[in-house]
């Protein structure tokens, strides 16, 4: 599998997103700094977690203008799997490739700890590792990951199965509506979600939970 | 001839913190009146917070060398050798005055100046600690220092994307005005790529790099070396105003650049700003230094040489360029969106020479400027000692079960689960073992390495007896890092305490520096870095003598690691060390007493050693499957601890303990004898582990076996678990959900 990570300035989980590619896919990712204007042939872009431009204005909104954007929006249009977490989920609800807004987190605080997710749909090209239903854990790290949407963008987001994870109901760390973790656009291409799989991928770093949306990915490639 | 159009009158002379004898070292020094640019560069270098004027002489009786130190004290940071050629670099700064000021930048910019002293050595920050003091909870503005100090720790380090994985959180009236922020930073690097800041080599360009310079912090460095009084809040303009998005970039930066080959000598802009890193990088070459302010970048206009020189503004670094390589650095830079500009260079008359619009504003004898500061023997009086207090002395709880739910949900021993889950506790993905356990465990590089890190220190113990408070702050956190199976390397201070001219004071900092250096050196653990805060007092009345102790420790295999917490029930539950039941100065008779009284414990270095190394040998051998130590709160809240944090298919694992009948039972309970563990063992392992200590000579004591879901101490009624844990977790979400009152 060939993927790229975006770095823009203020990423700061992209290390992290490096390695879980690696590890899991055993090609080496390539990264691309925010200035570029194109992006090569890939199977996967990944806008990885961190502070770009220091959520400054809103979180995510000065990195939706960064150039390289145009091209990510390009490639999602023509079905290239984009995974954006975290901050990068942040910025592709900026952008508009993904419905809805990310507010600041419920208690108004950041919060760092592990929580549960039910996997909405296994029809996806992230999530068919998983059963359908599968409770997992995962690791979330934000301030502004209250996911929100209107009525009928929810009802349109429940109606396509196009909600990739939910929080379990007592898990919801930051009063996302529905218990939204991770949402998909209408092609089912791009996945957006706050929590950080790429932090539980190894029996080291406590759990492999995480490794079924890499995996995932790899599988519909292969 | 230097032109000088401002009267330096006494007043003058005074709001500079300088004494009129240091005035008067001034004068003979440079042989005529300093301009007013100089009198602030003298200020900056002279304070207490850079000279180090009435600590040095006892400074320097701390051991600092060891086979894996690389660099001691003195630089920016410690360097310490973890093998394969990797090495950590850490240090431990306060931000105390600052934090009490305005809690969020305080202690947001003191976490950026301590992940600044890191990277600038050439290592990236790879975990974070804090150590905390707030005032009592009661107090109307506790909680609103907690709020700010804490949220501002964590939007300077989860911006930065550095793992803040452990430290301390206490509270007690005696910080009510002034609270104490001691950040603790490590980073990693190789050993061939560390970088230093001493010049070296005439007429090199000198570089300035990073965000603009502001008037923010002006006299921050002199603010920190003065008492507080009732008009503090008005020193407000004096804290700095941090941004952790730029210095994410000045890392990235910096790094970058530092692989280019271009950095001669490079140093951070911390306390003193300019001055301090200008005068630090010349002196250490034995160089000198010209400045041309004109080409230093500012925020604002209309700036002042002395406000240029004396800025505290944020995310800033000086260095040394080779003259080659001027345009690939001035490159990365302009990637990063960072200033990069020439402002100097190095010359060989070994003076400090600062121009602005072209006039000489300043020229002074660089080297006296830090070695000829002025250094004080101050008066000292050593602290009473007490008489230790026998348990029987102090009076036993009406309902043990109860006594023990009272202490575990203490303000200074409930679960600190609020502070650290509004910190990024697994960015970078390398967090073996959290907040939480005896100390955090980060994995290192790729060979199975791991680094092990503690934060203690036990101020009413160095209050009581600083040589025995000082000897234990250092054991406690050699124990902890043994306690998860890694080996202590080294250790970096922060020594917190009040006015030093004050001969009783001073008498608690010589006690203190005793003990840390005895303890330092019986336990192999030399001081490689450190702080001092001096002053935090307000009128008159002076904190705790705190000398917190930053420790590292290595793990050859990460997996050997352990934690703290039960894993399986039927284990048998083996006490380790001697155990006396010593209540003098313990959390139950302060707390539940309400007495503070007795010696506190003593410290027995060759016991700690000895234990310690037992302990560790066993973890690493595959033979334990939980280890504590006991400290606050005594063996049992030890277990108690091991209890609530165990999950065994989402349910706790519980005890059942039979107590030392040979001492009365409070004190088995709560006392707080050091050098002890508590660690288990699968139930047939039990016997031969204990022949072996037998063996050693060290005493054990089997006290109990693992299971249900409660505590059941014999001759007690059982105390539930989930009771202790609600007890445990509710106090601090509580408190800090209660209304603000200030």
């Amino acid at each position: 599998m060939k993927s790229a990570v975006i770095v823009f300035p203020g990423s700061n989980r992209e290390r992290d997103m490096l390695y879980a590619l690696e590890h899991i896919s055993g090609h080496k990712p390539i990264t691309v700094w925010h200035q570029e204007t194109s992006l090569p042939d890939v199977d996967l872009i990944v806008l990885p977690g961190g502070f770009s431009y220091g959520d400054y204005l809103r979180t995510g909104a000065i990195a939706g203008l960064s150039p390289i954007m145009k091209a990510v929006k390009e490639k999602a249009d023509k079905g290239v799997r984009v995974l954006g977490v975290c901050n990068g989920f942040q910025i592709l609800t900026e952008t508009g490739i993904l419905p809805g807004a990310l507010l600041r987190n419920a208690h108004l605080k950041f919060v760092c700890k592990e929580v549960k997710l039910e996997v909405a749909t296994n029809k996806s090209v992230f999530t068919s590792a998983y059963s359908a239903g599968e409770i997992i854990r995962c690791p979330v790290a934000h301030h502004d990951g209250n996911y929100f949407a209107d009525e009928d963008t929810l009802n349109r987001l429940d109606g396509d199965d196009r909600v990739a994870f939910r929080y379990t109901s007592e898990t919801n760390p930051n009063g996302s509506i529905r218990n939204i973790a991770g949402v998909m656009n209408e092609q089912k291409n791009v996945l957006g979600m706050m929590p950080h799989p790429e932090n539980l991928i190894e029996p080291a770093q406590g759990g492999t939970d995480g490794r079924g949306i890499f995996e995932s990915a790899l599988e519909w490639v292969a | 001839m230097i032109k000088n159009d401002v009267d330096i009158t006494p007043e003058l002379i005074a709001e500079h913190g300088l004494k009129p004898d240091e005035y008067q070292r001034i004068l003979d020094l440079i042989g005529r009146e300093p301009t007013l640019t100089e009198l602030g560069i003298f200020s900056a270098m002279w304070n207490e917070h850079c000279s180090y004027k009435s600590s040095k002489k006892w400074l320097r009786t701390l051991p600092t060398e060891g086979p894996r130190v690389i660099e001691g004290p003195g630089e920016n940071a410690g360097v310490v050798d973890i093998d394969d050629g990797d090495v950590v670099v850490f240090k431990m700064e306060s931000h105390n005055h600052p934090s009490f000021i305005s809690p969020y930048e305080g202690a947001a910019t003191g976490v950026g100046g301590i992940l600044r002293d890191v990277f600038t050595m050439g290592a990236r920050p790879v975990a974070a600690m804090n150590a905390l003091r707030f005032g009592a909870p009661e107090n109307e503005r506790t909680r609103h220092i907690v709020s700010g100090v804490v949220e501002g720790v964590g939007g300077y380090g989860n911006c930065f994307g550095v793992p803040t994985i452990g430290g301390e959180v206490n509270f007690d009236a005696r910080y009510n005005d002034n609270c104490l922020v001691n950040a603790f930073a490590a980073g990693l690097a190789k050993a061939d790529g560390i970088f230093l800041s001493e010049a070296k080599g005439v007429g090199l360009p000198i570089v300035y790099l990073g965000s603009k310079t502001g008037r923010d912090g002006i006299h921050g460095a002199t603010m920190a070396s003065a008492e507080f009084d009732d008009d503090s809040d008005e020193k407000r303009p004096t804290v700095q105003i941090g941004d952790p998005f730029s210095e994410k970039l000045l890392l990235e930066a910096t790094l970058e650049l530092m692989k280019t080959g271009a950095v001669i000598a490079i140093q951070d802009m911390g306390a003193a700003g300019l001055t301090c890193s200008a005068v630090e990088m010349g002196a250490k070459g034995n160089l000198g230094v010209r400045l041309d302010l004109d080409q230093v970048p500012c925020r604002e206009e209309g700036m002042t040489a002395y406000e240029m020189m004396l800025s505290e503004s944020q995310e800033r670094m000086l260095m040394v360029l080779d003259p080659n390589k001027e345009d690939e650095a001035a490159a990365v830079f302009k990637k990063w969106d960072l200033d990069f500009a020439i402002v100097g260079e190095t010359t060989d008359d070994q003076r400090f020479k600062v121009y602005r619009h072209k006039e000489l504003m300043a020229d002074l004898p660089i080297n006296e400027l830090g070695d000829e500061a002025p250094e004080y023997d101050r008066p000292w009086v050593p602290s009473p000692k007490l008489d230790p207090i026998a348990a029987s002395d102090v009076p036993a709880p009406a309902d043990l079960g109860q006594a023990l739910i009272q202490l575990v949900s203490l303000p200074d021993m409930c679960s600190r689960r609020w502070v650290w889950e509004q910190y990024d506790n697994l960015i970078q993905g390398n967090t073996m073992s959290g907040p939480g356990g005896d100390a955090a465990v980060i994995r290192v590089g790729d060979k199975g390495k791991g680094l092990a890190f503690s934060l203690d220190v036990t101020p009413r113990y160095c209050e009581a007896d600083p040589i025995e408070g000082g000897k234990q702050a250092v054991a406690e956190c050699w124990r902890n890092i043994t306690a998860v199976g890694a080996e202590p390397l080294a250790a970096t201070d922060n020594l917190n305490f009040g006015n030093p001219e004050k001969p009783e004071i001073m008498g608690q900092f010589v006690g203190c520096i005793q003990g840390i250096g005895e303890a330092c050196l019986a336990l192999d653990m030399p001081i490689v870095s450190g702080n001092v805060s001096l002053y935090n007092e307000t009128n008159g009345q002076a904190i705790l003598p705190t000398p917190a102790i930053g420790g590292v420790g290595l793990l050859p295999d990460v997996t050997k690691r352990i934690g703290k917490s039960f894993v399986a029930e039927g284990e048998t539950i083996i006490l380790i060390g001697n155990h006396t039941g010593h209540l003098g100065q313990s959390i139950y008779q302060r707390d539940i007493v309400g007495k503070t009284a007795g010696a506190p414990p003593k410290v027995d270095l060759a016991a700690e050693m000895k234990h310690g190394t037992f302990v560790r040998n066993a973890i690493r051998a595959g033979r334990l499957t939980a280890v504590h130590d006991i400290s606050d709160g005594g063996l049992l809240v030890a277990v108690a601890e091991m209890g609530m944090g165990s999950n065994k298919g989402g349910s706790k694992i519980g005890a059942t303990l039979t107590p030392n009948g040979g001492i009365p039972l409070h004190a088995w309970a709560f006392g707080e004898d050091q050098a002890c563990y508590v660690v288990t063992v699968p139930a047939g392992e039990a016997e031969s582990l204990v022949k072996e200590a037998k063996t050693a000579g060290i005493p054990t004591q089997v006290i109990g076996t693992t299971g249900g879901s409660e505590l059941t101490v014999e001759g007690v009624s059982p105390i539930s678990l989930a009771d202790l844990d609600a007890a445990h977790e509710g106090w601090l979400p509580n408190y800090m959900s209660a209304p603000d009152t200030h």
